[in-house]
């Protein structure tokens, strides 16, 4: 475990991109769409982008910590659910159109169908005193999933300027909330800048 | 048909608007669906809005809970083709040409300029789902990232959260 997280700050780093390692079981159609399928069951509560980084990057390996994020970012700053749109990306890189078919199909259809189950349990329940109560508390521990991806990913940061960054979007957007696409439109050309600037020390 | 073409109209072009995830189109999701075309009342909406934050998967399935009050399963097929597949076209047209690029220097540039942008950004959807939730929301939070830090299973954690609260609820102590 230690030294994998060496490689991959390494990789983080620029010195040499984390190549998929070969014991790994590849990334078919079938296997996508099963990953895929297994998280859209299991992810009670959200932090859906921390289950896709744990299940597709750390696990894994099927996509390098830099594709993952540049992924996070698009989906985000693209139209469309953040969590179906990560899923469309990832599907996509690893296997093309069909790819990206099989990780929507996984992780939305499984769970369009019990979320209607619940609905009509829900109707039947709702009544019921302190169920609020619990799912506020599964949603907080859901969410576990998503901090420490960032906290994770922050970890491997170098230098300054991503620091600086990554600080003003969660302050603006998280905190101030500030709308967000006005403070992506002056951050992302400010990072733009930053990552060609620095861009012969990290290869 | 005709409340399948209007669930169609309705989530298509919300799918569009929203830029930085579902969460941007919950009001207007609730002013059409209420207001406009009453397929479900204002209480229903706050109930349906609660299953999805529970439930597994995107959040943003609450369109497929409001197409099945709207007009049964069918409705909720509809709507979630209508608020994903407009988003999901546009996503991969830019992700082939991502996936073009290869390694070539410019994508390495726009990865590393993005990657910094991707961590504020989680964070901040932490800090925004977290924004209404109390201390002991905050301390589950705490001691969930931290059990994951050391390898527990995300699965675990899920149910040993689930099984605390509901302890907690009946012994009478809290969320009464």
């Amino acid at each position: 475990m230690k030294a994998r997280q060496d490689l991959d700050s390494d990789a983080w780093a620029g010195e040499k991109r984390l190549m998929p390692p070969t014991d790994r079981p590849a990334a078919t159609l079938g296997a996508i769409l099963r990953v895929f399928t297994a998280m859209g069951l299991a992810s009670f509560g959200g932090g859906l982008s921390g289950w896709m980084h744990r299940e597709v990057v750390e696990k894994r390996g099927w996509l390098s910590e830099e594709s993952f994020l540049a992924g996070l970012a698009l989906a985000q700053v693209l139209p469309g659910p953040n969590s179906a749109n990560l899923a469309l990306y990832i599907g996509q890189q690893l296997r093309g159109w069909p790819g990206a078919t099989a990780a929507a199909l996984g992780i939305l259809g499984p769970p369009l169908l019990i979320i209607l189950g619940l609905a009509v349990l829900y109707a039947r329940f709702a009544a019921t005193p302190g169920l609020g109560f619990v799912l506020a508390g599964v949603a907080a521990a859901g969410l576990a999933n998503q901090l420490i991806t960032g906290l994770k990913t922050a970890s491997r940061m170098r230098g300054l300027w991503p620091w600086a960054i990554a600080a003003a979007a969660f302050v603006a957007i998280g905190l101030l909330r500030w709308p967000m696409i006005p403070v992506v439109a002056v951050l992302l050309p400010a990072s733009l800048g930053c990552a060609f600037l620095t861009r012969s020390r990290h290869g | 048909m005709d409340r399948l073409l209007a669930l169609l109209l309705v989530f298509a072009p919300l799918s569009l608007l929203s830029v930085g995830g579902g969460t941007s189109i919950f009001a207007e999701m609730q002013r059409q669906s209420v207001e406009v075309h009453g397929w479900v009342s204002d209480a229903q909406f706050t109930d349906l809005f609660a299953v999805s934050r529970a439930a597994p998967g995107p959040g943003s399935l609450i369109c497929a809970l409001i197409g099945w009050q709207a007009a049964g399963f069918a409705g909720a097929v509809v709507a979630a083709i209508g608020l994903y597949l407009p988003s999901s076209l546009i996503l991969l047209a830019v992700g082939a040409w991502w996936r073009r690029a290869g390694e070539s220097p410019a994508r390495r540039v726009i990865e590393r300029a993005l990657a910094p942008l991707a961590v504020g950004l989680v964070c901040a959807g932490v800090a925004a789902l977290m924004r209404a939730a109390g201390g002991l929301e905050w301390a589950t939070l705490g001691l969930a990232t931290l059990a994951l830090h050391r390898g527990a299973s995300p699965y675990l954690i899920v149910i040993v959260a689930a099984a605390g609260f509901a302890g907690l609820r009946a012994v009478g102590l809290l969320g009464g």
